[in-house]
């Protein structure tokens, strides 16, 4: 389908398409099999700009554009779920300093992030608090010009491999969710050490760790917003970062997609190509259409963030749940198509339905987001 | 370090076809890119204009659709490029090519270092880098893997044998051919591409070039493309089974077959 692209636009998803066959493919079973960050793989993305996509031109970057983002992370997915979240999560820690920065915050850190000198990460998950982000214990104490930090986030993606991070922490407990506030925590600050490094089903090459905030001491110019703002913080963002998910499980099922149609064209039984059988036509036929279907929802809803449309929860909502769900239905009929060999590591397929779960997970479980959309809906009718 | 470099558009798969009935190679619907081995050449020029400042320039002959490869070369970091144009150049053979690359060369102006691919993916001659050499009258190293040492005044490279290497100081202005061993090309930045879109590209045409008419083109082409064909597939070998001295009377025999 033709979605009239602009000549910018195309040339970003050609170049990121060059960078996902040269280097990421090649490199995808290792990064799998070793956990280790692909840093080298990253270079090549931050000296092609493909940090600058999502930061503005005044800041190092090309314009803050989430369309942009969704066309890069696709096309890295495409070859690998992992690798791309890499990159991926950078954009996610940095939407907050682009959204919320002041003028001061934005000179001293979009400029590296712009360039890929340095990965960012954002840090709201803690133990107990997932998808209900009230039940937040980190704190941040005022005293003098500092904040103090104490506590523990977990399942933190790029954590320990990041150089810049945004952090949720609560002000005032009592306010609940109006208390919390976001801050930027540069690693190295005494008293911010990085726990457990989790060993994942899926996306492996990214890494994925504990904060912790032991009497973290940091300058009190680095809250970003306001005290109380941080869930505002924390919603805005995830509405920027949604579509980048989205793009990112619509990239593994494009993937998974590409590989089962050539090896039906190449597998024969029963003396004839696979790809004759009617069986096989039909699931090839349903996959490709929930494919496109769900990249008219990514774009789209890329699109409208673009052009400043002001509320968007719904729509990133539903492009986030519909393209990880089709990520995952398509990723496991690839696998399907592949038969006995799909299940087998040597073959790429299997890793598909790896990368493609944590795409119903991350950034709010699918369940969250049907939540989101059905409440917007509700109140859209009740006015 | 004013560079520049020779790259030749060339169709993208190995296995171009050939119509059996006017025996010339079928080129529709084949993508054309930059011959690989010239990436390499491009990425040297590149990494040698960072060390030492300067420019690079980007020179091939070809149709107006090799205006292509120049942008990339530029999407690359090489700073402008020259398209040789004319029909007064077509059916040139590595002669004529390489004598009308080593014209638009001097045309462009002063130079410090040529730096051409070892060869072209479809002609595979290896021919044209040394012809450009002897034409403007300047040494040429081929099959570069190293640039051990440069100043602007001389070179010290390492050039590749089928074993080992040779190590070759050469002055300046020289031309080099390089294999797939010196660098790893690289893939062009955004900032790249978009100044690649808008750059200037330069063409050369017989008319501001004034070469010798006798020297270029189909006419100025000592040879020519006689017939080009599929070779038929070599048959299977046929393995002798047995003791060495059977084998042996075996072979004796077989060979005594063919001769009768």
């Amino acid at each position: 389908m033709d979605y009239l692209l602009t000549d910018e636009q195309k040339m970003i998803k050609e170049l990121a398409h060059k960078i996902a066959e040269d280097k990421i493919r090649p490199a995808a079973a290792k990064y799998d099999i070793s956990e280790e960050y692909p840093w080298d793989v990253l270079k090549v993305m931050a000296e092609s700009d493909m940090f600058g996509l999502f930061i503005p031109e005044e800041y190092g970057g090309f314009a803050n554009s989430v369309m942009n983002l969704c066309l890069a992370t696709e096309e890295f997915s495409r070859a690998c779920g992992g690798i791309a979240v890499c990159y991926a999560a950078s954009a996610l820690g940095t939407f907050p300093i682009v959204l919320f920065g002041n003028d001061e915050q934005k000179k001293k850190y979009l400029p590296d992030l712009a360039k890929g000198k340095k990965v960012a990460a954002f840090a709201i998950t803690e133990p107990e608090a997932g998808s209900d982000a009230s039940g937040i214990k980190t704190t941040a104490k005022k005293e003098g010009d500092y904040y103090i930090l104490n506590g523990l986030k977990h399942f933190i993606t790029n954590g320990g491999d990041a150089e810049t991070y945004v952090v949720i922490a609560m002000t005032n407990k009592e306010k609940g969710a109006r208390g919390a506030s976001a801050f930027i925590v540069e690693k190295g600050t005494p008293g911010f050490t990085f726990g457990k490094k989790e060993d994942k089903f899926g996306i492996r090459a990214s890494s994925t760790r504990e904060l912790i905030f032991t009497d973290c001491k940091i300058p009190a110019k680095n809250l970003l917003a306001k005290e109380g703002m941080g869930f505002i913080v924390t919603m805005r963002t995830f509405d920027m970062s949604r579509p980048g998910v989205a793009a990112q499980a619509l990239g593994i099922a494009q993937g998974a997609l590409e590989l089962a149609v050539k090896y039906v064209r190449e597998r024969v039984q029963f003396g004839k190509s696979i790809s004759s059988f009617q069986g096989i036509q039909w699931m090839i036929a349903d996959m490709a259409t929930e494919v496109e279907a769900a990249r008219g929802l990514v774009y789209s809803t890329a699109r409208m963030v673009d052009a400043g449309c002001k509320d968007v929860s719904k729509e990133s909502a539903m492009a986030k749940m519909y393209a990880s769900d089709v990520a995952m239905k398509v990723t496991v009929d690839a696998l399907q198509l592949f038969g006995g060999y799909g299940y087998m590591k040597d073959y790429p397929i299997e890793k598909y339905v790896r990368d493609a779960k944590i795409t119903q997970i991350y950034e709010g479980t699918n369940q969250v987001q049907r939540g989101i959309i059905a409440l917007q809906i509700i109140k859209e009718l009740a006015k | 370090m004013n560079i520049v470099v020779c790259v030749k558009q060339v169709p993208e798969t190995t296995e171009v076809r050939i119509n059996p009935e006017t025996n010339t190679l079928m080129r529709e619907g084949v993508k054309s890119i930059i011959n690989p081995f010239d990436m390499y050449a491009i990425e040297e020029a590149v990494r040698l204009k960072e060390r030492f400042g300067g420019k690079v320039s980007v020179v091939t002959m070809g149709p107006p659709q090799a205006d292509g490869a120049l942008r990339e070369a530029i999407s690359m970091g090489a700073d402008e490029g020259f398209l040789v144009c004319d029909r007064a150049f077509a059916g040139s053979d590595t002669w004529a090519t390489s004598y009308t690359l080593a014209g638009a060369i001097k045309k462009i102006g002063e130079f410090d270092l040529i730096i051409c691919g070892k060869q072209a993916s479809d002609g595979d001659t290896a021919q044209v880098g040394p012809g450009i050499s002897t034409h403007l009258n300047i040494p040429q190293v081929t099959y570069v893997k190293k640039i051990e040492e440069a100043t602007d005044k001389v070179m010290k490279v390492e050039r590749m044998l089928e074993e080992g290497f040779e190590i070759i100081e050469t002055p300046l202005p020289a031309l080099l051919t390089v294999v797939k061993e010196i660098n790893e090309p690289r893939i062009p930045s955004l900032r790249g591409l978009m100044k690649a879109k808008s750059a200037k590209v330069t063409t050369l045409t017989q008319k501001e070039l004034q070469l010798d008419p006798q020297q270029i083109g189909l006419c100025g082409s000592p040879t020519q493309v006689v017939k080009i064909f599929t070779p038929t597939p070599r048959v299977g070998g046929q393995m002798l089974t047995g003791e060495i001295p059977d084998i042996a009377k075996q072979l004796v025999d077989l060979v005594k077959g063919e001769v009768n």
